[in-house]
């Protein structure tokens, strides 16, 4: 009992500590350039897994970095903490950097993310269903802008309003180009609340984003809601940036 | 100066002293009251063939009941040199020699209860013939508590099995619950595989193996009360949908999923005969209730609130509690079978979640995040009817969905307070925690009888 209440009178006084990173790597595979002990901020991991992808897919891109007091990294993805991932889609190769300030100095990593050519088509495609002049089913949704939301909330923002509504067009264009075609809407949570709780929230995404798409005229019938809840986070740092990305309506091609 | 120094010491006493009744009103359950039964054991010794086999015996029986937490062990070197092996040796003529109940109520032992016999090698076989007597009792006849004969095979393996069985008798008595850990499971998500699937491990962290190999997305364990089935939520056919298996093999078993984009969170009935889940079926996810195989599947609950993690009361299966949104944030409700009733359990600060009963049907553990940030949870132990609580775990990492053993007295959670989330369990008091995984991410554990 004693040991208890020790316990719990330390918890209340204290500040709670931050959760500790996870140990970095022996090696990285990643363009890092400064482990020397100089005062500079160390980069330990700066990679890209995989490293090479499909147009269309996504790679994560994972780093840890120490000593620094400031970390971003270029093409959008911006500041970012001591050590995370991120989910990247480029279009074409892309060299990410990573810039590292530190009291003595700055240093920087790079990690490429190569574009690879898609298996050959299959044989003689049915019309309009296989890779042609109008692209394919996922390139085109993967184009699509995400809905944000506020925290337990699946109310539609006027920010989400505007993004659902440019999707709206792009969508009807898919549908018709793609006749067999249908839509997946992802709902998904950040990482707070309870892992059960927020399979509910994200629905409630989903079906809020689902019916903003049909009364734009939409077709319902060729979106499917699905709820993530927060099993499939596109970043997993723990900050409002980062909790702000997954709070989401995204899409992606039903089958 | 000197005043404000002892008022402020005297507001500090009194908000220690708040503590400490609290923690005791919540644990005493747990620790038995004023305190918990002290038990001297002193050393079985066997006839023949039996008495190679007493030092496994002996330390089997004394670790099982100290580990069970229900047990102030008294230390063997306290203990007369002499000892009863029958009841016949009970002599209060004979005290200050180890033959009289009193020679261990009194000093140095201090025990509450003796638990002594023997063990024989009778045709070949392992006989053990154990006794408790409360030591404070004068009358002998009046004092015995427990006479337990048990047989066993005439090895190691037998001295151990008889052992955790007498233990296991020993500890049911005093403390209620299963009596005994052992054979009980613990399932659980892991993605060590490169998928989140539902794993299974001993209840100490031995024989970690998959039940499932379907590379999607498989979490929120539940388990039968004869821990037969295990039902989950999957994403193997895209939307989340419940899947039940054979909790041994891992087999499928026949499962109906009503259409819907999502049914998830399954739960046992206390009989085993029905299955409680959250269906967005009528558009909201709500509670619904079917068979064991998903048919005769009705809905419980009508209300416009997210609804998750209904959880019946294991003594009167026309009460579960649940979590929904009524009141903003996610918190801890209880409603009726039919879906009326509906209450609020927590108190509205924070978020609440993972509720998980006692085997009592008078205490639940959950998560919640009252006194820290939004995501930072933590393991609590509440008294149902009074709505009395005490926090267990304090901000080491997330710390979320306890669950009861069948003993009632242990807790297994996942925390990442070690980074990577992993599973452990403690003491219902947050004492003897455990790590039980290493390997990837582990996570949901739901501890089953078997």
């Amino acid at each position: 009992m004693l040991a208890l209440f020790a316990v719990l009178f330390v918890a209340g006084c204290g500040k709670k500590p931050p959760i500790p990173p996870p140990p970095p790597p022996p090696t990285s595979n990643g363009g890092t350039t400064n482990n020397a002990p100089s005062g500079k901020p160390v980069v330990a991991e700066f990679t890209a897994e995989p490293s090479s992808i499909e147009a269309g897919q996504s790679a994560i891109l994972r780093w840890s970095v120490s000593g620094a007091s400031d970390i971003s990294i270029d093409h959008g993805i911006g500041t970012v903490q001591g050590s995370g991932t991120s989910r990247v889609s480029p279009s074409i190769t892309t060299t990410y950097t990573l810039t590292a300030n530190g009291a003595a100095g700055s240093t920087t990593a790079t990690a490429t993310v190569r574009i690879v050519a898609p298996p050959p088509p299959p044989p003689p495609a049915p019309r309009n269903s296989g890779a042609t002049a109008i692209g394919t089913v996922e390139s085109r949704v993967s184009s699509l802008q995400d809905a944000l939301f506020d925290y337990d909330s699946n109310n539609i923002r006027d920010d989400a309003r505007a993004a659902l509504t440019a999707d709206a067009d792009a969508i009807k264009r898919i549908l018709i180009d793609f006749p067999s075609a249908s839509v997946n809407v992802e709902g998904h949570c950040d990482e707070r609340g309870s892992a059960e709780y927020n399979l509910g929230l994200g629905d409630r995404r989903a079906s809020s984003a689902r019916d903003f798409l049909v009364q734009l005229g939409v077709p319902g019938d060729r979106l499917k809601t699905i709820s993530y809840g927060k099993e499939r986070p596109v970043c997993t740092e723990s900050t409002e940036g980062c909790w702000q990305r997954n709070r989401r309506a995204h899409f992606s091609a039903g089958q | 100066m000197i005043r404000k120094t002892v008022l402020i010491a005297f507001v500090l006493l009194a908000a220690l002293s708040a503590v400490v009744l609290f923690a005791q009103d919540i644990t005493g359950w747990i620790k038995g009251g004023g305190g918990k039964p002290a038990l001297a054991v002193p050393d079985f010794r066997g006839s023949g063939a039996a008495q190679p086999l007493m030092a496994s015996f002996n330390s089997t029986l004394f670790t099982d009941l100290d580990k069970s937490g229900c047990f102030d062990m008294r230390a063997k070197s306290l203990y007369p040199l002499n000892n009863p092996q029958s009841p016949q040796d009970l002599r209060p003529e004979d005290n200050n020699q180890g033959y009289a109940l009193q020679d261990w109520a009194g000093s140095p032992v201090t025990a509450s209860h003796l638990v002594f016999g023997y063990a024989a090698a009778v045709n070949g076989a392992l006989a053990i013939y154990g006794n408790v007597y409360d030591a404070r009792v004068q009358s002998i006849p009046s004092a015995q508590l427990m006479a337990q004969h048990y047989a066993g095979g005439l090895d190691e393996a037998g001295a151990v099995r008889t052992a955790h069985e007498f233990s296991a008798d020993i500890i049911q008595k005093f403390c209620g619950g299963t009596g005994s850990l052992l054979g009980s499971r613990i399932y659980f998500v892991s993605n060590r595989s490169g998928s989140d699937e539902i794993w299974a491990m001993d209840w100490d962290g031995n024989n970690q193996k998959p039940l499932t190999n379907l590379h999607s997305l498989s979490i929120m364990p539940a388990v039968s009360p004869d821990g037969t089935r295990v039902a989950f939520t999957s994403y193997g056919k895209s939307t989340p949908h419940i899947v039940m298996i054979d909790s041994q093999t891992g087999r499928n078993l026949p499962f109906y999923n009503q259409e819907a984009s999502l049914n998830a969170n399954v739960t046992f009935t206390p009989d085993g005969k029905q299955i409680y889940y959250a269906s967005s079926a009528a558009g909201l996810e709500q509670i619904f209730a079917a068979g064991l195989n998903g048919q005769g599947f009705r809905r419980i609950s009508h209300r416009s609130d997210i609804e998750a993690e209904p959880k019946i009361d294991p003594k009167n299966p026309n009460i579960l509690l649940l979590v929904s949104s009524a009141s903003g944030q996610e918190q801890i409700y209880s409603m009726n079978a039919e879906g009326g009733d509906f209450q609020r359990v927590t108190n509205g600060e924070g978020e609440a979640s993972n509720p998980s009963w006692n085997p009592d049907g008078q205490h639940i553990a959950f998560s919640w995040t009252r006194g820290y940030a939004k995501g930072d949870w933590n393991v609590f132990v509440m008294d149902i009817a009074s709505r009395q609580y005490i926090q267990l775990t304090h901000s080491e990492g997330r710390n979320e969905n306890p669950t009861w053993a069948p003993d009632g007295r242990h807790i297994s959670f996942a925390s990442t307070r070690g980074g990577r989330s992993q599973i452990y369990t403690m003491l219902a008091d947050g004492t003897q925690v455990t790590q039980l995984t290493r390997q990837g991410a582990n996570r949901m554990p739901v501890w089953g009888t078997k």
